[in-house]
């Protein structure tokens, strides 16, 4: 098979105990593509981005990104081929600068030693001076260039989430995966990341990947939708065809329809 | 934009020039006879401690795995040089050099297990493997079992203690001021999060574990050729010593280099300044371990280093000494 | 004597100690599955409770039982003063806080001791006549079979109190889910006092038993089997109660078995061989389960 640009997942399934708690589970992401994966809560959204980005083991399936397996391969090898992504609950360096977060992100993109560090070698100025440039090019981007030298755990909530993407932009990823990006946010910020989204999708030409309960910027932004429930995959396709799908509805009655607000 | 570049390197080189002042005024004052040869020895012995503390605050500090077995790799330094130079007649700086490298194999050789533990079970492996180092030195008739090693030669001086607590200081803050050192960093602040911005975070524990034992390793060469004789007891290579190390860490401040120089400075010079704090200092040391993680866990210096910058900052606050909450900031 | 002589004699004395060592890791293990620290400080209560024991038997005159009761009554309180202290304000600061606070209340404890008891050892007075029983080859004495006795005896205790009454349910739910226990109106901090005071009490009586059978005691006494219980408790798999007895007379055995048929300098190394061995092999423990921490 020719290596395929983009994610391609096949017949994943992930169980704890005897929870399935993913099942099956197949899709295909193009490269350039924005895609959504919705479903109620506890349906597996998170568990298939900690499958993806190798925090849990799949008991079968393979994940195949950009022609390589990564089905079975630790967090930081799959980060290596260009995977990045945030977390549902911010896993920000909470005690560490703003900038410091970002030069963290930056880590593969060193090229000198330990050694090389601790004698500082010329290659170490041109590189801490590079990484600082980096970081400041894509802090301008989400407007936090003002809070670099404040400490991750003090930015205002909104901030924080926006801090987590661009860090995660910083490893120059290929794919980006967003775990409920504007979870905690007020109307106002969710179009301002909205904004940010597509604008980063573009000038980084990223694939992004997006788990969301605010259906509003689902809706908005992802070309394509994935609904998952209780594990499955039960429906697929365009916004408006997702939208009317009967089992789409049918999973969600009890909660209130994601789309009405 | 600020401090791109040069700021560092220039500091690097002033305080060297500084370090390299103090040590003539020492040398003069022990010429003039105003320091006494028994003060020589106590600075000795201060160094020594800078060593064991420094690279321990890597592991515990910056690395944020709490490691208390430190002793362990003393041990290994302190015999194996001793083995080497009595035995084998070995030049002392290679017979430094190579209980480093012993003490660092050993790091890896537990840190690869032991650091997939977390907390509490790390802390108790460690001070486990300590435990066991120093048993089987118990078992080896060859360097005196249970009486101890006696017979070292001296070769270790008050300068080259000096200048070894001064390389340890300085790779060791330069270590962690580089990428590498980041990525130490950051696991202690989120092993999650550095793991998925492609952090190796195995690798990385193992590097810094490693790098502490290394000059563990070395300050027990200096020790046990400092004293002529190295004593199997807890108090010495046991967990005794191995919490006395983790204590001057602590009361430094978990992640602060110039609070681990100075506690080892001053909790080695107290016992010896003050007759009956000896007697008391078991009693007093772990009223302020608690008083300090109770109150102020940052330790004495908070994570701060003493700086041109951070002087700056503290003389510029000093007008305005009513404004509160100023956090100072990660400015490194 | 033949060589399994030696072994079942061996069995035997370790069961003994054994006993012991799973009363000290029973605290262990209950502390660990209710708020996820090493009580680093419970080696030492243990040492104090043989303290308590000795005073009250000498100094007071006490007879064994109210001796032994007045000793679990002090370290039961002393026990929930450190968690109260040291312990509940750091409940969730950072890991590595509580538990250099945990290491600090343990030396305090120590040397504390050691300035007021004297640092030398002090003999544990013979309240019960030596006598030993043969049984074929082998030699039990009666000190061994109090001991083992009355650590069933609590343990079995400890399982009622566990299992069948209202603050044992409590300590079960507060373990499983601390949040959850809350929500269902479970007062949490008392039962994590309750918690501390029931261990304590154990380790108290796991200290007055070894002071009678080695007939001394001494400020440091607490250091080893403190650490060799916690061994026996993550052997066991921290958090289970069952584990913990498990755990405890393994140890004791396996430790005895080292001396007979090794070298008693090995003695101390056995514990921490087999730590690491569990840790490396079973990090859950013969009766634990496996948990991933969650992201």
């Amino acid at each position: 098979m020719a290596p395929t640009k983009g994610l391609e997942v096949n017949g994943l399934s992930v169980q704890f105990g005897g929870l399935k708690a993913v099942s099956n589970l197949s899709l295909a992401v193009q490269h350039g593509e924005l895609i959504g994966l919705i479903g109620p809560n506890g349906a597996g959204k998170t568990t298939v981005f900690n499958a993806l980005t190798g925090f849990c083991r799949p008991n079968s399936g393979t994940i195949i990104f950009d022609g390589h397996d990564i089905t079975h391969k630790p967090p930081h090898f799959v980060a290596q081929f260009g995977v990045a992504r945030t977390f549902q609950n911010i896993r920000l360096f909470k005690d560490l600068s703003v900038l410091d977060n970002l030069k963290i992100a930056y880590h593969q993109n060193f090229g000198y030693s330990i050694l090389g560090g601790i004698l500082r070698i010329p290659l170490y100025h041109q590189e801490e001076a590079k990484v600082i440039e980096e970081s400041v090019r894509i802090l301008d981007l989400v407007n936090l260039t003002e809070h670099r030298q404040v400490k991750a755990g003090n930015l205002a909530y909104g901030n924080q989430r926006k801090l987590e993407i661009a860090r995660a932009l910083v490893m120059k990823p290929k794919l980006l995966l967003l775990d409920e990006p504007a979870a905690g946010m007020n109307p106002f910020e969710t179009r301002e990341l909205v904004k940010l989204i597509r604008e980063i999708q573009e000038s980084f030409d990223l694939t992004v990947f997006l788990i969301e309960h605010d259906m509003s910027l689902v809706m908005n932004l992802c070309k394509r939708i994935y609904v998952l429930d209780y594990g499955l995959l039960i429906a697929s396709g365009g916004v408006d065809e997702v939208r009317n799908d009967p089992r789409v509805i049918e999973a969600y009655l009890g909660e209130d329809a994601p789309w009405q607000s | 934009m600020l401090d791109l570049k040069g700021r560092k390197g220039k500091w690097n080189i002033s305080v060297l020039i500084l370090l390299g002042i103090l040590y003539l005024v020492i040398h003069c004052m022990a010429a003039s006879r105003i320091l006494l040869p028994y003060h020589i020895q106590v600075l000795g012995l201060v160094c020594i401690n800078i060593i064991l503390v420094v690279s321990l605050n890597l592991i515990n500090g910056f690395l944020g795995q709490l490691a208390i077995g430190h002793a362990g790799f003393l041990a290994i330094g302190a015999y194996l040089s001793a083995a080497l130079t009595v035995f084998y007649g070995f030049p002392f700086l290679l017979a430094i050099l190579i209980s480093g490298i012993a003490a660092g194999l050993v790091g890896i050789l537990i840190g690869v297990p032991a650091l997939r533990l977390t907390g509490d079970y790390l802390a108790i492996a460690t001070l486990g493997f300590g435990e066991i180092i120093r048993v089987i030195i118990l078992n080896i008739p060859a360097v005196g079992g249970p009486r101890g090693f006696s017979g070292i030669p001296r070769l270790t001086n008050f300068g080259l203690t000096y200048l070894l607590a001064i390389i340890t200081v300085f790779v060791v803050k330069n270590f962690i001021d580089s990428a590498h050192g980041r990525a130490v960093v950051s696991i202690r602040e989120d092993e999650i999060a550095a793991d998925s911005l492609g952090v190796n975070t195995t690798y990385y524990k193992v590097a810094a574990f490693a790098i502490g034992a290394f000059f563990a390793g070395t300050a027990g060469a200096l020790f046990s050729h400092y004293m002529q004789y190295i004593s199997p007891a807890p108090s010495q290579i046991g967990f005794l010593r191995s919490i006395e190390i983790l204590i001057m860490v602590v009361l430094g401040g978990l992640g602060s280099l110039t609070g681990s120089v100075i506690t080892a400075f001053a909790l080695t010079l107290l016992p010896e300044l003050l007759r009956g704090f000896a007697e008391y200092r078991m009693v007093i040391y772990p009223i302020l371990l608690i008083l300090m993680m109770l109150f102020r866990p940052s330790g004495l210096m908070a994570g701060n280093e003493l700086s041109f910058e951070f002087l700056e900052k503290l003389f510029k606050r000093k007008p305005k000494s009513n404004a509160k909450g100023v956090s100072p900031g990660g400015a490194n | 004597m033949v060589w399994y002589t030696i072994l079942i004699q061996q069995i035997i004395n370790g069961l003994a100690l054994g006993s012991v060592y799973a009363l000290i890791a029973l605290g262990y293990t209950m502390v660990y599955g209710i708020i996820k620290l090493i009580n680093f400080a419970h080696g030492e209560i243990y040492m104090l409770g043989a303290y308590f024991g000795f005073f009250a038997l000498t100094i007071f005159n006490l007879p064994l039982i109210p001796a032994m009761l007045i000793s679990m009554l002090l370290a039961a309180i002393i026990g929930m003063g450190i968690e109260r202290i040291a312990y509940r304000p750091l409940r969730n600061a950072p890991r590595i806080a509580a538990l250099i606070t945990a290491i600090g209340a343990s030396l305090l404890i120590q040397s504390v001791a050691q300035l007021t008891f004297g640092a030398s050892f002090r003999p544990f007075p013979q309240v019960i006549p030596f006598q030993r029983i043969q049984v074929g080859p082998i030699f039990l004495t009666n000190r061994q079979l109090i001991m083992f006795g009355v650590a069933i005896l609590l343990m079995v205790l400890l399982h009622l109190i566990v299992h069948y009454t209202k603050i044992g349910k409590a300590m079960r739910a507060v373990s499983m889910d601390k949040e959850a226990a809350l929500l269902m109106g479970i007062d949490v901090d008392k039962v994590i006092s309750f918690t501390f005071a029931v261990g304590s009490a154990l380790a108290a009586a796991g200290g007055i038993l070894v002071g009678m059978y080695y007939n001394r005691i001494d400020p440091y006494m607490g250091i080893m089997p403190g650490l060799k219980a916690f061994v026996a408790a993550v052997l066991g798999g921290i958090g289970v109660i069952p584990g913990a007895v498990l755990g405890g007379f393994l140890m004791g055995t396996a430790e005895n078995l080292v001396v007979a048929f090794g070298s008693s300098t090995y003695r101390d190394a056995v514990a921490f061989a087999v730590l690491i061995l569990v840790l490396l092999l079973r990090p859950s423990g013969l009766l634990g389960k496996r948990q991933n921490e969650k992201v």
